[in-house]
């Protein structure tokens, strides 16, 4: 029954995950493109807010990109660089660092939006339970890190990005990998995983929106055009020419 | 088609480069643009109108999409007119187009609001006491009554529910009208006519309680009482299709295109077929742009110039050469036969009183109230007849009170002069009033007294020989005319400089006298080739001064003199916040409960604010300022306020409070005393047992307990004398900088009592309710959200156009707004739950003053006795005011609300002296709204229960929207004209005017006696219409229109015939002038609020639109030359003020306005863009932080005719022109933008009004 559960969350959960994540995106996306914002409330008070929300996103950036690089570069690659206890310890001093800064803006936000009568009251349950669950996490993230320092030679760490990549690369039986892991480790997984299973259904899909693209942008004058773009490359280069 | 599959199109989104690559062109999805389209899109389209006080009423289609209001447009569909005749549409304005932006605004009032520490206290108390017992508890104790009502307009509300704020109410309410009485609950709300329904359910309320509504026309100083002094009618005005008919037309003082913009076509069109038009005003406003001829009159010297232009009128078309019609006119419609009686006075005759039949011998066989018969020589006959129409043949017999040449039944010709009958000449003394000195308005020297030759008739009276003149000669007199028959201060010509030639006006009013006369004779020219078709339009710029009746009786005498006033496309046409109440006597029943209990009490604002926001108190002006110089003996001292006193004794004005002690427990007296009401409460004013309230209106068993107020700005727009109304009747910071009159060591009243220490805050509960958080929502204690115009089912009409238009819900009232009729029901309903706790069935004393157009009108004939001083008895109805005992049923009050009661089928309907049976209407209605089932004292009655039903109450009951109604009230006039008027109706019988029908399009109203005015396919609305061509008497003492007010009371003011005064003095500049020097310079200028552009006509000043369009907050106006004076330039901060508060504003440099004036628009909030005061340490103020009402004594007369109360029609006006203000460029700017420092403070005044 355990390890049906275990197997159940570890190898089935993440693409029921993954698969809302993506799914439900889309799909929102396409059908009610007005509930695609991130409802900040800074409109109806800026206290605790502006400390607040810079560390929080600040830090959350910080480990969403130590995530995805960490648990997801092949060992064969990053090895050429660094020994594996290194990127532990860099994993546990940076992780823990931004850890910190993100926990600190995150319980500044999470207070005032329970605790400031105006802003609770404009919000929705989804609002307040994405927060409390993404501070929840966040803590049982700083917990685990007591754990790794035990064993710092970085085995956890391997275990972790062996399951992370064999679920991308669809491999079987991936709860091979966590077998024997502590118990906040397992928990930080599970929860992660909702995270991704409700983000469709927050303000998180604002993530997707992020303006990345404009620190490239070309052009300082944009002109939208519906035309053909045969036609409208003819009316430019005439226009050019006048 | 996907916008995810757009978003993927990366390589071919960027189509082509421009500016070396600083542009680009893209091809990306742009569906969201359809967002924006969509914004004005609508998926349907409901009729509605705005309910502001612009008479504008205009049909708008407000459309919705997706339940929200998207926009407006004005509608196209009304009614076509005749052939001839321009049509109505389309009506609207830049600011009835903007209205929409209210409904989602930031300045929505969403939830009801209460001041947190109220709330707070009551939750407190209600925790362990009953409703009415944890009111008490709060308000009895000084701490906690002064711990919210010190903080109003301070901020500090907060959110509550409807179930705890109308509790609240209800409670303070029970406890009020047990306590002190229900006539300590007052409720204001102004213009019936722009939201009826609305209006009537909060009046509706208050008269189930037993309440006070309040007037507002008077306060307002919309009202003209020259009109009712003239006419014996509030106001009745052509309809703006009727410029259309005019030859010539003046604008004297009303700017048409910028305040009645919708009407302002019918002035376009009609300068397109000819008609000449001449604007008067002191500015260059829109409507000079108008004009053939533009006059720059020195503002508030109309009167000067109506006078020289009436000598032109006279002397060229009455002395010199006879115009046929205007003679016929004159003899037949005015007062101008009439004769008078004169009286010696030191060395002089001064016209008295008219002449009565009962001043004969056997009363010239009149025996029915031959004291109110006035008496003319006929020429034919050369008797003296007594001719009909006087109203002393309105009451008491029938069939003799009209306007047929007839006298005893005989046929008569009465002459207008005694000129070829006279016994001799003699001078008559004229009181002259234009050499009284003022800083800021020439005068001339003339004598105070100025005596002119009259030809003059002997007549043996009862109480012996007299000399009479007819009012004709007095007239012509007056002005000064030459008619040979020699003497001092008559003008041989223009030129001379005699009181009221052009010479003479010139160097008062500023304007050329060449100009005065072509103006005088172009109009009468055109008035005799048309037979009266030359119309004045007259706006509030002349009416708000204080001897506004001058200025309008000048104007109103040259219309007479050319036989103008009751003629299609001639007349008077003042356009002045009134908005004509068409079904008003299907309303009244509705809005003062007259089904259930009569009378209401309704009382005249004027006196009431000035009596309790203690403007009294700081009085300046002194009788012996106004009084005339020919005044006849009597106790012309005192201050202004013992005038209102007297009149509030004598049954003249009424009175809230009424009786220093609590009516309900007077009545519980009268109960055990087995007197009549009537007898007891006489006897017990005469033994001094009882005390009327206005001898002491600062003791706090007099003050008023509760306001409401509803679809009204009364703090940021009409409250006259603004921060007298913050320290005495809220008690919260405010500007006065003047002294008191015991401060000043000044006289004080006589009548009324002296109480050293002014109260501080006599109200203790003050409720609004209003769709935006308006300047008087801010010093509200509770604030109840209103659903706008779009959000409600209402009716409106107006005296521009004859249709009546639905205001309709076009979406429900959003957030927890609810419409009036609901919020009073609601209130209503929690009243009749709390009651019970103190209250049961009670009897509650009603004092009435003496009614106009009621028998008892004819009350004080020939003389003013006071019971008070012992001159008479006191006689309730005769010399007092009436005393009636009412039943109040507390309990079922909400029951009450929602039913029409049974005195409809009872005591029938009526309205302005007719009455008619109203069974039928009561049948229908029961059938169409249903009759209520559930038990109790309303069982099988109709039911109001919807705002829908309320209006359908009106519609059937009212002659104008009822056909069959209207034939009876035409029969009711019939019997006592004894003329046969019912064919005015009878085509009409079958009509039936329902809400729908409206809703589907505005419908023209049924012609009905209740208006002067017919409504028909032959002629626009005209006022006097019917009296000129049915016959039917105005509603005056002679029955004609009246330019000789003979009481005693007029002519003690000098105001028998119109005279010319200049502004009085306020007093209020000087000592203030240099009492905070700021380093800059400083300029004295004439205060004028006009009516504005970018706000109130339609809708109010905090719209942001309109905030756009003018300069984002308030603004003051001044000339160049006043502006270099001061050291002004364009967009500065400056200040205005003088010792009754100060305001900020910026400066607009304009030549627009003349040297000396300074023009601030009327009600620009105190919530936008408003910093300090550098005078007062407080928020700026708004336009009527510098004003103060003066009450005037002839405004004041009751029980005479004409000249007797009615609601909103006679009354004490708010006059606020003759102000001066110091305007001062500001040195610093402060925004206040500080935490308010705390700790209520307790003073003894807060202390007396809990005990």
């Amino acid at each position: 029954m355990r390890d049906m559960l275990f197997h159940l969350l570890f190898v089935w959960y993440p693409y029921v995950c993954l698969g809302f994540f993506v799914v439900g995106s889309l799909f929102r996306f396409e059908r009610d493109q007005y509930s695609w914002r991130a409802s900040s409330s800074q409109l109806l008070r800026r206290r605790q807010f502006i400390i607040g929300s810079n560390l929080f996103h600040f830090g959350i950036l910080f480990l969403f990109v130590g995530h995805f690089v960490g648990l997801l570069t092949p060992t064969w690659l990053y090895t050429k660089l660094i020994t594996i206890e290194q990127k532990q310890m860099i994993a546990i001093t940076a992780g823990g660092i931004a850890g910190v800064v993100c926990f600190v803006g995150l319980t500044m936000l999470l207070h005032r939006r329970l605790f400031d009568p105006r802003i609770r009251i404009t919000s929705t349950t989804m609002d307040m339970a994405i927060l409390t669950i993404l501070w929840v996490q966040l803590a049982l993230g700083l917990v685990t890190l007591p754990y790794s320092l035990q064993h710092s030679d970085g085995e956890t760490m391997l275990k972790l990005s062996h399951w992370a990549q064999g679920v991308l690369t669809l491999e079987p039986n991936v709860d091979n990998y966590l077998k024997g892991l502590e118990w906040p480790y397992l928990a930080h997984l599970v929860l992660g995983m909702t995270i991704f299973l409700l983000f469709p259904f927050s303000r998180l899909v604002h993530i997707w929106s992020a303006p990345v693209g404009y620190l490239g942008r070309k052009g300082y004058q944009i002109v939208r055009t519906s035309r053909p773009q045969r036609q409208s490359a003819v009316a430019g280069s005439s226009q050019r020419s006048r | 088609m996907s916008h995810i599959l757009d978003r993927l199109t990366f390589f071919n989104r960027v189509v082509d480069e421009f500016s070396d690559g600083h542009g680009i062109t893209t091809r990306e999805d742009r569906t969201w643009e359809d967002g924006y389209r969509k914004r004005w899109a609508h998926d349907k389209i409901v009729r509605s109108t705005h309910g502001a006080n612009c008479t504008g009423s205009c049909s708008w289609k407000i459309y919705v999409k997706g339940g929200i209001v998207t926009w407006e447009t004005q509608q196209t569909d009304y009614p076509r007119t005749r052939p001839d005749l321009p049509n109505h549409e389309p009506r609207g304005c830049s600011r009835g187009a903007s209205y929409s932006w209210y409904l989602y605004s930031g300045n929505r009032v969403k939830y009801p609001l209460v001041r947190s520490r109220l709330l707070k206290l009551w939750r407190e108390e209600r925790a362990i006491r009953t409703p009415v017992a944890a009111w008490a508890s709060i308000v009895e104790d000084p701490t906690k009554r002064a711990a919210y009502t010190r903080k109003r307009g301070l901020g500090g509300f907060v959110r509550a529910n409807w179930d705890d704020v109308t509790e609240i109410i209800a409670a303070a309410n029970a406890y009020t009208v047990k306590r002190y009485g229900p006539d300590r609950i007052l409720g204001f709300s102004p213009i019936p006519a722009m939201s009826m329904v609305s209006y009537a359910a909060g009046s509706r309320y208050l008269s189930l309680l037993g309440g006070v509504a309040m007037s507002f026309y008077d306060w307002y100083c919309d009202l003209p009482p020259s009109s009712p002094q003239t006419w014996g009618e509030q106001t009745d005005v052509p309809e703006s299709a009727d410029w259309y008919n005019a030859g010539f037309l003046i604008l004297w003082g009303s700017n048409v295109p910028q305040t009645r913009t919708p009407d302002a076509h019918f002035y376009t069109e009609v300068r397109y077929k000819g008609t000449k038009s001449v604007v008067i005003c002191p500015d260059y406003s829109e409507a000079s742009k108008f004009a053939d001829m533009w006059l720059s009159v020195k503002q508030g010297t109309d009167a000067a110039l109506a006078m020289a232009m009436g000598h032109v009128i006279l002397k060229e078309f009455h002395v010199d050469r006879k115009v046929a019609y205007f003679e016929d006119y004159a003899r037949r419609y005015t007062d101008m036969p009439m004769l008078v009686r004169l009286v010696k006075r030191d060395d002089h005759l001064v016209p008295d009183r008219f002449v009565r039949a009962s001043d004969f011998a056997e009363e010239l066989g009149e025996k029915n109230n031959s004291e109110w018969k006035t008496v003319a020589f006929d020429e034919a006959s050369g008797n003296l007849v007594v001719p009909n129409g006087a109203v002393g043949f309105r009451w008491g017999e029938k069939g003799k009170w009209n306007l047929e040449e007839r006298a005893a039944s005989a046929e008569t010709k009465l002459r207008l002069s005694l000129a070829g009958i006279r016994d001799d000449i003699a001078a008559v003394a004229f009181p002259y009033f234009g050499n009284i000195e003022h800083d800021h308005f020439n005068g001339t020297d003339h004598p105070s007294i100025l005596p002119r030759n009259v030809p003059v008739k002997k007549l043996a009276l009862k109480d012996g020989e007299t000399l009479v003149a007819s009012v004709y000669d007095l007239f012509l007199a007056n002005y000064g005319v030459d008619r040979g028959f020699g003497g001092k201060h008559v003008a041989k010509s223009y030129d001379d400089n005699e009181p009221y030639t052009p010479a003479w006006a010139e160097a008062i009013t500023g304007v050329r006298r060449d100009q005065i006369i072509q103006v005088a004779r172009e109009f009468a020219l055109n008035a005799e080739k048309t037979n009266g078709r030359s119309m004045v339009i007259i706006g509030a710029a002349m009416n708000h001064w204080y001897h506004s009746d001058m200025n309008y009786r000048g104007v109103i005498n040259m219309l007479v003199m050319c036989g103008c006033v009751g003629q299609s496309g001639g007349g008077w046409s003042h356009y002045v916040g009134q908005e004509k109440l068409r079904p008003q006597s299907g309303w009244l029943p509705l809005a003062f409960a007259l089904d259930w209990a009569r009378p209401p009490r309704q009382q005249n604002s004027t006196s009431c604010f000035y009596a309790h926001t203690d403007q009294w108190r700081y009085e300046t002006l002194n009788v012996g300022d106004i009084t005339s110089p020919t005044a006849p003996p009597g106790p012309w001292d005192g201050a202004l306020i013992d005038y209102n006193v007297r009149a509030e004794r004598m049954g003249w004005l009424p009175s809230a409070p009424q009786l220093e002690t609590n009516p309900i427990e007077v009545g519980k007296a009268v109960a055990a005393s087995g007197k009549d009401a009537p007898t007891y409460v006489a006897d017990a004013l005469k033994s001094g047992a009882l005390k009327l309230s206005c001898h002491d209106p600062d003791n706090p068993k007099n003050w008023p307990r509760n306001l409401f107020v509803w679809r009204s700005n009364l703090l940021g727009s009409s409250g006259k004398g603004h921060e007298y109304f913050l320290k005495h009747l809220l008690g919260t910071s405010h500007g006065v900088m003047g002294k008191d009159l015991g401060e000043m060591g000044a006289k004080k009243p006589k009548e009324v009592a002296w109480r050293d220490e002014a109260p501080e805050g006599k109200l203790d509960l003050l409720i609004t309710l209003d769709f935006r958080m308006s300047t008087t929502c801010v010093y509200s204690d509770i604030v109840l959200p209103t659903a706008t115009w779009y959000e409600k089912n209402d009716l409106n009409t107006s005296d521009m156009h004859p249709f009546i238009h639905p205001l309709t819900g076009a979406v429900d009232p959003v957030w927890e707004a609810k419409s009036d009729w609901e919020i009073y029901k609601a209130i209503a309903n929690k009243f009749s739950n709390v009651a019970p706790e103190v209250l049961g069935i009670e009897k509650d004393v009603v004092l009435t003053p003496i009614m106009h157009d009621t028998p008892a009108e004819i009350a004080q004939a020939t003389d003013v006795r006071d019971w008070h001083r012992g001159e008479c008895e006191p006689v309730p109805g005769k010399t007092m005011p009436t005393v009636t005992l009412v039943e109040r049923d507390y309990p079922n009050l909400y029951k009450r609300f929602t039913a029409l009661g049974p005195l409809m089928s009872k005591m029938g309907n009526g309205g302005k002296g007719m009455s008619w049976n109203t069974e039928n209407e009561v049948n229908f209605l029961k059938r169409l709204n249903g009759e209520v089932t559930e038990e109790g004292p309303t069982k099988g009655l109709a039911r109001i229960e919807s705002d829908i039903d309320a209006a359908e109450v009106i519609l059937s009951l009212a002659p104008e929207t009822n056909g069959e109604v209207a034939v009876k009230a035409w029969e009711s006039l019939s019997k006592a004209t004894g003329r046969d008027h019912t064919h005015l109706a009878l085509p009409k019988e079958d009509e039936k005017i329902r809400f729908r029908d409206i809703v589907a399009q505005p419908r023209k109203i049924i012609s009905s006696p209740i208006w002067s005015g017919l409504e028909s396919e032959k002629v626009c609305y005209n006022a006097s219409y019917t009296n000129v061509h049915e016959l039917i008497p105005w509603r005056t003492l002679t029955g004609r229109q009246q330019l000789y007010q003979d009481h005693l009371w007029m002519r003690a003011f000098g105001e028998g015939l119109c005279v010319y005064r200049p502004p009085i003095d306020t007093r209020a500049v000087k000592p203030v002038l240099d009492a905070k020097p700021n380093g800059n310079k400083t300029v004295v200028l004439n205060f004028i609020t006009p009516h504005q552009k970018w706000g109130i006509h339609s809708t109010y000043t905090d719209n942001l639109l309109m905030l756009t369009l003018s300069r984002g907050g308030p603004i003051v106006w001044i000339s160049e030359n006043d502006a270099k004076k001061a050291g002004i330039v364009d967009n500065d901060w400056i200040e205005a003020f003088n010792s009754n508060g100060a305001l900020v504003a910026r400066a607009v440099v304009s030549q627009r306005v003349k040297d000396g004036m300074c023009l601030m628009y009327h009600a620009q909030e105190k919530t936008v863009n408003v910093p300090g005061s550098e005078m007062t340490g407080q928020r700026g103020g708004i336009h009527n932080s510098v004003t103060r009402a003066v009450v005037k004594p002839t405004h004041m007369i009751g029980g005479y005719a004409q000249q007797s109360y009615g609601f909103n029609y006679y009354g004490t006006i708010g006059t606020n022109r003759d102000e001066f203000v110091v305007v001062r460029k500001m040195s610093k700017v402060d925004w206040l933008e500080r935490p308010n420092t705390d700790a209520p403070v307790v003073t003894t005044q807060s202390r007396e009004a809990a005990e």
